[in-house]
Formats: C-alpha cells, sequence, structure tokens
C-alpha cells in the first residue's frame, strides 16, 4: 500500500506543478515577455511612442495582422498552412467592390455576396486538399497562384482597368463602413473598429480551442491525425472547417480592406500569407502543428505592428528598416523559445 | 530562256496589276497605298512585343498598355504584353520574344544590367528595340534606338517645386517599393528643389493597411511635417486619410494620376499630381518602331524622349477628368 502511494509519487506526469510552472507552459507565455520587452525598449527609444494616439496607431496595424493571425493560428495547430489567405483578402474586396457596382447593388448585397463565395474558397481549399491527401503547402499555392491570376483576369474583364471602380458613394457604404472601418472616439483618441474585432476574434478562437469539443479535435488534428481518426475525430472535416475560417477572416479583411479605401488594386496582397504564419509562430504556434494558441497569435500580430510602426516613431534610418524588423522579429522568437524550453525542462 | 519564261508573266502581273488599280484593288503602289499610309494602315502586319517590370494589377502599367494598344490598333501592328518585376526572368521572356521572331521589341530597363545580354541577342537577330519609362542613361548604350519615359529626377524636382509653392517647409516622401532606383531618384530630385527639410518613408506598397499606419505613424511622431509626396496616385488617397485621421496640416501631392486621385485634386484634399503619361510612353513607343519600319525614322534622334513631368492641378484638374475617367491619364 505504501509502496503504491510512492509509486504514484514517483511518476512525473502526475507530479504536481506549481501556477508559475504551469503558467509557463503556456504557449503565448514567450511571446508575452518578448512583447513586454519591444514595449519597453520602444518606449524608451522613441519619444512618441507612449502617446494614446501612436499606440492607437500601433493597435491598428497590429489588427489588420492579427485578425488574419487568428484564423491561420488555428490552421496551423490543426496541422496545416494556407498560402492563398494573402491574396484571398483582396480577392474578397474585389468581388465585393465589383458585384456592388456593376449590379448597382447596395453595398451590403455585394458584402453578403462576397462573403458566400469567399467561403466557398475556402472550402475549395479544404476539400481539395482532403481529396487529394497533397500537402496544404501544395494545394494552397496552386490556389495562391490561381486567385492572384484572377484578381487580375476577372478585375479587367470587367472593369477595363486594374483597379475596381470606387463604391464610396453608393447605397450602405456608410454603415458598411462604420461595421468594417469606423475610427471610434476613446478618450479622444482614434481608434480602428478593426482592434475590437480582432480581440472578439481571439477571444471566440480561444474559446473555441480550449472549451469546446472542435478545440480538442483541432489539437489532435495537428498532433497526430491517426491517432486522432483512430478515437473518432472528424478530421477531414474540422481541416475542411479551418480552412473555411482563414477564408472567414479573409472576407472580413477584405472587407476593411474596401470601406477603409473606397477601391482596390488587384494587384495587392502577395507576401502577406507570410506575414499572418511569422505572426502565428512568434505567438509560439508550431510549424509542425498541435500546439499554439490563439492568444499568442495576437501577441504576435502586437509584436509585428509593434516593430513595424516602432521603427517609424523612433525615426531610425529607413534604409536599414527591414533589417530592423528581421532582428527584432529573431528576438522576440529566440525568448519566446529559451521560455519555452526552460518551462518543458522544469517540468 | 529563263529571261524570257520570267518576261511573260512579268508582262501579264503588270497588265493585271493595271486592271486591278482601275478596279481600285491593287496590292501594292498608287494612289490607295499612299492613302493607306496618311491613315496609317499600310505596309505588312508588324508584331511588337512589350516587356516590362511591371507587377500584376498596377495601374500604372494598365495605361502603358492602354497607350501601346491605339497605337498598335492605329498602325496595323499586332501587339503582345508580358512583364515580370524580376529581371532575370523580364531578360527570358525578350528572349521568347525574339524566338517569335517578332518586328520590334518594346523593354523597360529597370534591371539594365539583367537585360544587356539579351538585347545584344536581339541585335543580332536585327530586331530593333525601344526602351520605356526607366533606364534612360543605358537605353542607347544597350543597343535601344529610342527611349521614352520620365527622367525620375527632373520629375522629382518638378515635385519639389510644387512642394515648395504650396508652401510645406518639413516633408516626407512616401517610398512603396524600397530599393527602387527610380523611387529614390524622385525623392531625391524632390529634396532638391524643395526649400525646407525632406525625409523618406518606406511602407509595404501591396498593403494598404501598412502604408496608412506607417505614414500616421510618422505624422504622429512628428507634429511638424506639413507637406506629404508620395509616389503613385493610391498612396495619396491613403496619405489624406492618414491626415484627416491625426489632424495634421500636411498638405499632399503625388505622383501619376488616376480617376479618383483627379477627384481629390478637384475637392482640394490633394494638391498636386505629377504626371509622367504612361499613356505616351506605350504609344510612343509602339509608333516608333512602325515609324522605323515604314519610314527609317527615330524619334528624338537617339536622345531619350520625356513623356513627363505634366503637373495636374485644381487649375488644370477639369480638362485632364475625362480622359483620367476612362483609364488613359
Amino acid at each position: 500500500m505504501s509502496q503504491a502511494v510512492l509509486d504514484v509519487a514517483a511518476d512525473e506526469r502526475l507530479a504536481g506543478r506549481s501556477p508559475l510552472r504551469r503558467l509557463a507552459g503556456r504557449p503565448e507565455v514567450g511571446a508575452l515577455l518578448g512583447a513586454a520587452a519591444l514595449f519597453v525598449f520602444f518606449a524608451l527609444v522613441a519619444d512618441s511612442f507612449l502617446q494614446a494616439a501612436s499606440l492607437s496607431t500601433v493597435l491598428y496595424a497590429s489588427s489588420t495582422f492579427g485578425i488574419m493571425a487568428v484564423s491561420v493560428a488555428l490552421l496551423m495547430i490543426g496541422g496545416e498552412f494556407d498560402l492563398s489567405a494573402g491574396v484571398m483578402v483582396t480577392t474578397a474586396a474585389l468581388l465585393s467592390a465589383m458585384l456592388s457596382y456593376q449590379l448597382t447593388l447596395n453595398v451590403w448585397a455585394g458584402v453578403a455576396i462576397s462573403l458566400a463565395l469567399t467561403l466557398g474558397l475556402g472550402l475549395l481549399n479544404g476539400v481539395l486538399y482532403v481529396r487529394t491527401r497533397l500537402p496544404s503547402f501544395i494545394v494552397t499555392l496552386a490556389t495562391f497562384f490561381m486567385l492572384a491570376g484572377a484578381n487580375l483576369g476577372v478585375t479587367k474583364l470587367v472593369t477595363g482597368n486594374v483597379a475596381t471602380d470606387s463604391v464610396r458613394d453608393m447605397d450602405g457604404f456608410a454603415s458598411a463602413r462604420a461595421v468594417f472601418a469606423a475610427d471610434l472616439d476613446v478618450g479622444g483618441v482614434q481608434v480602428n473598429v478593426t482592434v475590437l474585432w480582432w480581440l472578439l476574434f481571439t477571444a471566440v478562437a480561444t474559446w473555441i480551442l480550449l472549451r469546446t469539443r472542435a478545440g480538442n479535435w483541432i489539437f489532435a488534428c495537428g498532433g497526430n491525425p491517426q491517432a486522432a481518426r483512430a478515437v473518432g475525430v472528424p478530421v477531414d472535416r474540422v481541416r475542411i472547417a479551418l480552412f473555411m475560417g482563414v477564408a472567414f477572416t479573409a472576407w472580413f479583411s477584405g472587407m476593411h480592406l474596401l470601406f477603409a479605401y473606397g477601391t482596390v488594386q488587384s494587384g495587392e496582397g502577395v507576401g502577406n500569407e507570410f506575414s499572418y504564419i511569422i505572426c502565428a509562430v512568434i505567438g509560439g504556434c508550431l510549424l509542425t502543428g498541435g500546439y499554439g494558441s490563439a492568444i499568442g497569435a495576437a501577441i504576435g500580430a502586437f509584436i509585428f505592428g509593434m516593430t513595424n510602426k516602432g521603427i517609424v516613431y523612433a525615426e531610425w534610418d529607413p534604409d536599414w528598416f527591414k533589417f530592423f524588423l528581421g532582428a527584432m522579429l529573431l528576438l522576440a522568437t529566440v525568448v519566446n523559445l529559451v521560455v519555452r524550453r526552460r518551462a518543458e525542462l522544469s517540468r | 530562256m529563263k529571261r524570257m519564261a520570267g518576261a511573260v508573266p512579268r508582262a501579264a502581273a503588270v497588265a493585271a496589276a493595271m486592271a486591278l488599280a482601275l478596279g481600285g484593288c491593287s496590292g501594292s503602289g498608287g494612289k490607295k497605298a499612299e492613302q493607306d499610309a496618311e491613315a496609317g494602315v499600310a505596309g505588312p502586319r508588324l508584331k511588337i512585343a512589350m516587356i516590362t517590370h511591371s507587377g500584376p494589377g498596377d495601374t500604372f502599367w494598365d495605361i502603358v498598355q492602354k497607350g501601346a494598344k491605339a497605337a498598335a490598333a492605329k498602325d496595323n501592328v499586332e501587339f503582345l504584353y508580358s512583364a515580370d518585376p524580376d529581371g532575370g526572368k523580364q531578360a527570358q521572356l525578350v528572349q521568347t520574344a525574339i524566338d517569335q521572331k517578332v518586328d520590334g521589341i518594346i523593354v523597360t530597363l529597370a534591371k539594365p544590367d539583367a537585360l544587356k545580354d539579351v538585347l545584344a541577342r536581339a541585335r543580332a537577330a536585327n530586331i530593333p528595340v525601344v526602351s520605356i519609362n526607366s533606364g534612360a542613361d543605358r537605353s542607347a548604350a544597350l543597343g535601344a534606338v529610342a527611349h521614352f519615359g520620365q527622367d525620375e529626377t527632373i520629375a522629382g524636382e518638378a515635385a519639389g517645386e510644387q512642394l515648395e509653392k504650396i508652401g510645406a517647409t518639413k516633408a516626407v516622401c512616401v517610398i512603396h517599393e524600397q530599393g527602387n532606383v527610380g523611387h529614390e531618384a524622385r525623392c531625391a530630385g524632390a529634396e532638391k528643389t524643395f526649400g525646407g527639410r525632406m525625409e523618406n518613408l518606406y511602407v509595404q506598397g501591396t498593403n494598404m493597411p501598412q502604408v496608412k499606419s506607417s505614414i500616421t505613424a510618422k505624422l504622429q511622431s512628428d507634429p511638424g511635417i506639413d507637406g506629404i509626396l508620395t509616389l503613385g496616385a493610391p498612396f495619396a488617397a491613403t496619405a489624406v486619410d492618414s491626415v484627416e485621421q491625426t489632424g495634421s496640416s500636411a498638405k499632399v501631392g503625388t505622383f501619376d494620376l488616376n480617376k479618383d486621385l483627379i477627384a481629390s485634386v478637384r475637392n482640394g484634399s490633394i494638391w498636386f499630381a505629377v504626371d509622367q503619361q504612361p499613356y505616351l510612353q506605350g504609344y510612343l513607343a509602339v509608333d516608333e518602331l512602325w515609324l522605323l519600319k515604314t519610314n527609317g525614322n527615330v524619334i528624338g534622334g537617339g536622345r531619350p524622349v520625356l513623356t513627363g513631368p505634366a503637373i495636374v492641378t485644381k487649375d488644370n484638374a477639369d480638362t485632364v477628368a475625362p480622359f483620367a475617367d476612362r483609364g488613359t491619364r
């Protein structure tokens, strides 16, 4: 009997962990420390960084990455990539702009049709992936090229130009702008509504991951799909849903693009898919899947946005801009890594 | 014998030609040919390829193509267009045009060294080359017969003068493609003629929220900024948004035009636009190759021909507006 008690105590899986250590084991803690370090750093070197208006600008920049990073992180936790995420944003915006303008619809009709079509694109990515069993890298690379080509080809076919006609003066623009791109007055500071949407999306994704069965399925799919399938997780359906989640945020980001700027150039969006993935990775998502968090992706986006804008506030020589950006990202990711390793070792 | 045999068909051909001429259907020569030449449809159908360094979906290059297509339609030219921002790939596209045995090649020389060898091959194949847009200083050395473009430094100087005119004292030059030689030259030119202080700001041109937040950040970090110069029309509109949001007093001016921009110039939110008239670059390049083939002309006599800068302000915006509306200015 006493021997059994001893055995249990010796089993490290059942050993009690202090709350601090449990916290250190969370994927986003390293990123949080990195973010705090960067924040203090920029507050010290850039005079205007701590102004409320400046922080609002940083949050806006972070939110436009962060909204996409949420769904991209979920997809990565589920073990997959979506390289079409960047141009899909442009596709959604173009669809909405052209449908509204060419058919002279209320812009909300364009917004709704665009939602349906963009979700369709996510479905297409998911179904192609599940059916062909090709790596998602290849499948979404193919859709990336097709969308980039269609963005340009269709726009030119429909409008005769490579940018869409302005929808600024159409019915519904004002209300759509209020939803997707409003500047809210918070204590005298203009805060873009995308910041609130970003927080909301992050909260919803966190709830899904940590509190629902779907969340467990996502972790299981990314960790070990064969085992997940063996215990009855609908792996294919989960992955299709994750691709559609990316499509949903792409649609949302596209609507922001359209209603904040009035017109869309068809060549935009290329390259942004990597920014989203970078945000998720800085935030603690593993490139191999099965590990990560939505809050981490949000912090990753904050680091990315903060670095991006902090360099401007610090008024550093712009010739070195990308170097600084790379160095900051490396720093943040290394802090993240060190913290996680320590947490794993001390278990 | 052979001569005799040749003489009879020749006489018959002459007779036939006369008959055809009487009937108004001569295949060559005569009044009809002269009229055709005037109308610009004489001579064999030419095939001309344009290969630029443009990324896809850029409004500017769309206008260049529209100019080229207008000239091609008028000159009875089959016009082919391709583009790749990567210098090496652009060179490969030029090679494919040589392989297709086109009658003339139009290239941009944004990366002149990448195109050096392939342009030598074009010369060896007796295909005349015309350069447009960028690379005026390297054009002749690389064997191009003519160059049509805006001198970036001169255009920059014109922009600097405009900034000075609208009373700016501290300005930002927004570069949306880091490492683009032409962009740097524009900002450097503007700095030269602009009396005040000028700084460059680099933004990611393919991500509009990033462009906006960077300009906003710049205005917030330095409230003394009272002038913004952007290098492309869509970025000017975004700069205006940033100015409104931050409550800054900065006045916005820009390079390049489109129809939304004209509206902003008319309502006063954008103070000036420096137009390099991309339509002309496409149009003149095709016309030059046609003139070279049909009449031996070289526009500009081998020296670069400037297509800009043309300045658009509130004063002349109304006259330019209809052209911008149809996407040709």
